[in-house]
């Protein structure tokens, strides 16, 4: 098989072998992404110099005996984490002019493991949007079907790993931004617990929501990366000490006795038919592995976007007032006193979406609006959370749809807000109660991929990655790559 | 529309964004959508709820109170526009 054809397990056994050393691998997927990345749109830096470096250094580690457990490997990072001495630009003009002046504590983790970073990967402007349109650099293409969107704000990270330019890809996930561009791409995608993968230099947008993940094409290549970049950080105050286990080993077991709970609300008016078929049908393909579903129900359901959109927005207009053209990012010219300095470099330099949302999250914050919005809502997402809570009490996972739809057209939604911010109605949940989640290849539609949704309970990415696992051995969705990217 | 131009200029201020006439004019449009479609939230029943500070209900850690930053002033500042002597240039604010 081609290696770009291959997982990242399949890659490492290949290197360990000595089938192929990791300059060849390395130089043979920058290759194929000088060949074919105008069609997507996928990178914002492609880091080429340094990829070939750092491959050179794996393969000296290698042949000395040495090297860490992803030596060698390929990967691409979401440009939403800061790479030393490289340009991290989080899909913004704001930060266009960016060199980071230290490394993401993820970035970090997998570069001690002997990873090779292939670039810096498109995503939506700060990540907030879910179709990739609201980047700087442009949308990214779908590799499916280049006139749909690859999902957001993970659409570079997602569009990469589908069209095989990388086995692997970090992304972020504050509403769904891991796990609806892998469903939209038939890539795999997890959102770890909140708390279990550091923030420490991933651009934060709402820092009670965000966390760190991966995409890669198998819940085996996930748990891989996973277990690397996991665990306690003293750099990042929210970051919760636990161990964290052997992701690898826990996949391999059987899903027997599995209990899986089937939310009713999740297959109602505004899950798109042929999506719902194929979700069910991948859940009868749990059972069919020995698992159990259960009915749960979780009433607030239907309160998480709008909680969601207050809540996220009202961080975002705190986290993204450090742009103030003084220390970093653009500056705008000519500014008549240090009031005009800020406003106009901030009005230049943020786009369309950023600006809707800083200002939505100003309003709901601002005197005489908090306890009507921003108090409600932190009142509304305690009782979403404790609706989950409620229902881990009887089930081991949650599965349905990721999105209700398979991938849009570019261009559908892009001018209503609330249309687009829908399509995160599955997702939001698990970022609101901080559990981990997962999206995972269940089939195709009209020729595009669907997936399914995992949610576990706090600290249970383990039952996720080994429910998903076992299903990818019962199944194929998860192999299947788009004709034009073979 | 739940959002007139005058409230979105005071908003504008406060989030320190200068905003083009044709930006006003989508955002009274767009964001009196958002604010409508977040108003739901009032229908809820939240009697007695306590507001939720953290996913996970931990509290801040505490770290020793030693120094642990080495001074790295002039690699940052690489990043910044108008810098000078070590410090941060910005238009004139006391005349």
């Amino acid at each position: 098989m081609e290696m770009h054809a291959q997982t990242l397990t399949e890659l490492a056994a290949g290197l360990e072998k000595g089938d192929f050393t990791s300059l060849e691998l390395t130089q043979a997927l920058l290759d194929r992404i000088a060949a074919h990345n105008d069609k997507l749109n996928a990178f914002i830096t492609v880091t080429a110099d340094e990829a070939l470096a750092a491959a050179t250094r794996a393969d000296t580690a290698r042949s000395k005996g040495g090297g860490g457990v992803l030596n060698g490997l390929p990967i691409i990072h979401k440009d939403i984490f800061c790479t030393r001495g490289i340009k991290t630009t989080c899909g913004s003009k704001m930060l266009d002019n960016f060199i980071s002046p230290y490394d993401a504590t993820v970035v970090e983790r997998l570069a001690d493991a002997g990873a090779v970073v292939l670039g810096k990967a498109n995503m939506d402007e700060f990540a907030m949007g879910s179709s990739n349109e609201t980047s700087y650099f442009g949308p990214v293409r779908n590799p499916w079907n280049l006139e749909c969107s690859p999902g957001g704000s993970s659409g570079g990270s997602s569009a990469s790993v589908a069209a095989r330019f990388a086995p692997a890809a970090t992304g972020t996930d504050t509403g769904g931004s891991i796990r609806q561009p892998a469903a939209l791409t038939g890539t795999v995608g997890i959102k770890p617990t909140y708390g279990r993968v550091s923030r420490y230099g991933m651009i934060a947008f709402a820092s009670s929501l965000d966390q760190a993940g991966v995409i890669t094409r198998s819940s085996e290549d996930a748990a891989r990366l996973l277990g690397v970049m996991a665990g306690f950080d003293e750099r990042d105050s929210t970051s919760i000490d636990q161990p964290v286990p052997d992701y690898l080993a826990g996949i391999a077991h059987s899903i027997k006795g599995l209990r899986v709970g089937i939310v009713r609300e999740h297959f109602d008016a505004g899950l798109e038919e042929e999506t719902g078929k194929k979700v069910k049908e991948a859940i009868a393909v749990l059972k069919a592995l020995g698992a159990t579903t259960v009915e749960v129900s979780l009433p607030n359901l239907n309160l998480s976007v709008p909680t969601y959109y207050v809540v996220a927005p009202a961080e975002c207009s705190s986290n993204l007032s450090r742009f103030d053209g003084v220390r970093f990012g653009y500056r705008a010219e000519n500014a008549e006193d240090l009031l005009d300095l800020y406003c106009r470099s901030r009005g230049e330099g943020f786009g369309d979406e950023v600006k809707r949302r800083i200002m939505t999250g100003t309003y709901v914050l601002s005197a005489g609006y908090y306890d009507a919005y921003y108090l409600k809502a932190q009142r509304v997402r305690k009782l979403i959370a404790d609706d989950f809570r409620k229902a881990f009490a009887e089930v081991d996972v949650i599965a349905g749809p990721t999105a209700p739809s398979p991938a849009f057209k570019l261009g559908d939604k892009v001018d209503d807000p609330i249309q687009m911010y829908l399509n995160d109605i599955y997702t939001i949940g698990a970022n609101l109660a901080g559990l981990p989640a997962m999206s995972v290849p269940c089939g195709f539609v009209d020729k595009l991929p669907v997936g399914l949704h995992l949610v576990g309970a706090h600290f249970d990415e383990e039952t996720l990655l080994r429910c998903a696992h076992q299903y990818q051995q019962e199944t194929d969705w998860h192999t299947a790559c788009p004709e034009a990217f073979k | 529309m739940s959002l007139d131009k005058v409230k979105l200029q005071h908003i504008a201020m406060l989030a320190r964004l200068k905003l083009t006439d044709e930006e006003y004019a989508e955002s009274v449009e767009k964001l009196s959508k958002i604010v409508d479609f977040v108003d739901q939230l009032s229908q809820a029943d939240t009697t007695g709820v306590t507001p939720m500070a953290h996913p996970l209900d931990a509290v801040q850690r505490l770290r020793p109170d030693v120094v642990t930053e080495v001074d790295d002033r002039d690699r940052y500042q690489e990043n910044a526009a108008a810098v000078s002597a070590g410090l941060y240039l910005v238009p004139k604010v006391l005349e």
